[in-house]
């Protein structure tokens, strides 16, 4: 049973299982089945009036459903997911492989890895000392939900473990799809221009942290940084920024930091559970 | 062009909410602020719907507008993008309306 919905899938087994009852559910009213956040598709046609079926239901709320399991099933195991999120080549590999090193290969962060084709990317943080689990799209731009349920199930990974999502690099549509993680990192690095926010505010709107990396390319590249805060406060404007270099360490400390605290009330959750 | 997607996952929903029926017609609520593109949706639409019960069927878009209430002065304003400036100077606003992404109502035949 699925305490978040009820809906009696063992997600235990069966995480990526899809909530697709519409087979066994048979009606005799005629209203519609909204339940609010937890409607679970009743698509029988029994609410047509006349020739016009309402449903007022989000596009993407399959998607959030199984993003809410997802986030279910990792607190449920003491478990915090990352979604790591950028353009191509903003260095979110490099900066988890840093991230991994630092961890000194104890082992507490496991990585899935998105990628459109290859699996280069696990390879590397493999390398660093983490587990990883890659993920291909083949054409798709992001990763969604369905893929990451079914990731965590091969990764496994142990109580207490901080779970990297790379997303595929890209800054527009992985904004949409969540997939069930604890909280979204936002990655650019200098040499992308520091109006990047404004060009791709749904990205940095969604972050919970927003990391500048490369910034030992400063001296090198026109790139304001009080310019680009001021951009990134305009479309999140609590949000906080950290610079970094991962290839040279600046800001690393700091990070750590940042994801060991948000590691803190889970491991304590999963312990007393 | 996570439209495709989008798009797919309309006619899947549609499709099967409308029981085997012909669909005519699915309107939708694509925010203005929605990071959706409705010409590309538009586009992915007639692709998704190929071969299925919406095939032929029309693409309804509705397009709610972006309005905010400022934190700092709680005026209401207007959004074009997803972010803006109050009169008062004022960037942490909060949204009312216009990043809907919603399947509103079908018609089938």
């Amino acid at each position: 049973m699925c305490a978040t919905c009820g809906c009696g899938i063992d997600h235990e087994h069966s995480l990526d299982e899809l909530h697709d009852h519409s087979g066994g559910h048979e009606h005799d009213h005629d209203h519609d089945h909204d339940h609010g956040d937890h409607d679970h598709g009743h698509e029988s046609a029994d609410s047509v009036d006349g020739r016009i079926i309402t449903l007022e239901q989000d596009v993407l709320r399959r998607n959030d459903h199984l993003a809410q399991h997802n986030r279910e099933w990792l607190s449920r195991r003491g478990l915090v997911a990352v979604n790591f999120v950028s353009s191509p080549g903003s260095g979110k590999t490099s900066l988890l492989e840093n991230v991994i090193r630092r961890d000194e290969g104890r082992g507490r962060i496991a990585v899935i890895q998105g990628d459109q084709a290859t699996d280069r990317d696990a390879e590397r943080v493999r390398a660093a000392g983490a587990r990883a689990v890659q993920l291909n799209t083949g054409t798709g731009c992001h990763l969604d939900a369905q893929m990451v349920a079914r990731a965590l199930e091969e990764l496994a990974p142990e109580p207490g473990t901080l779970v990297a999502i790379e997303n595929i690099g890209n800054l527009v549509c992985p904004a949409l799809f969540d997939l069930g993680e604890q909280a979204r990192l936002a990655l650019m690095s200098v040499p992308e221009g520091a109006d990047k926010p404004l060009k791709y505010p749904y990205m940095f709107r969604g972050a919970s942290l927003v990391v500048l990396n490369k910034i030992d390319l400063l001296p090198h590249v026109e790139f304001d940084v009080g310019f680009f805060r001021d951009c990134l406060r305009q479309v999140n404007p609590d949000v906080s920024c950290l610079e970094v270099s991962a290839t040279r360490g600046d800001g690393l400390s700091e990070l750590m930091e940042w994801l060991a605290a948000l590691c803190a009330p889970a491991s304590a959750e999963g312990e007393t559970a | 062009m996570h439209e495709l997607g989008v798009a797919m996952e309309v006619v899947e929903v549609a499709t099967r909410r409308a029981g085997g029926a012909h669909i005519r017609r699915i309107a939708l609520e694509v925010g203005v602020l929605t990071a959706v593109l409705p010409d590309a949706l538009s586009f992915c639409f007639d692709l998704a719907t190929a071969g299925t019960k919406a095939e032929g069927a029309e693409l309804e878009l509705r397009t709610p507008p972006g309005r905010a209430r400022c934190r700092d002065c709680s005026r209401e304003l207007r959004l074009e993008r997803p972010f803006g400036r109050c009169d008062c100077g004022g960037i942490d606003l909060d949204w009312l309306s216009g990043d809907e992404l919603r399947i509103v109502e079908l018609e089938v035949v």
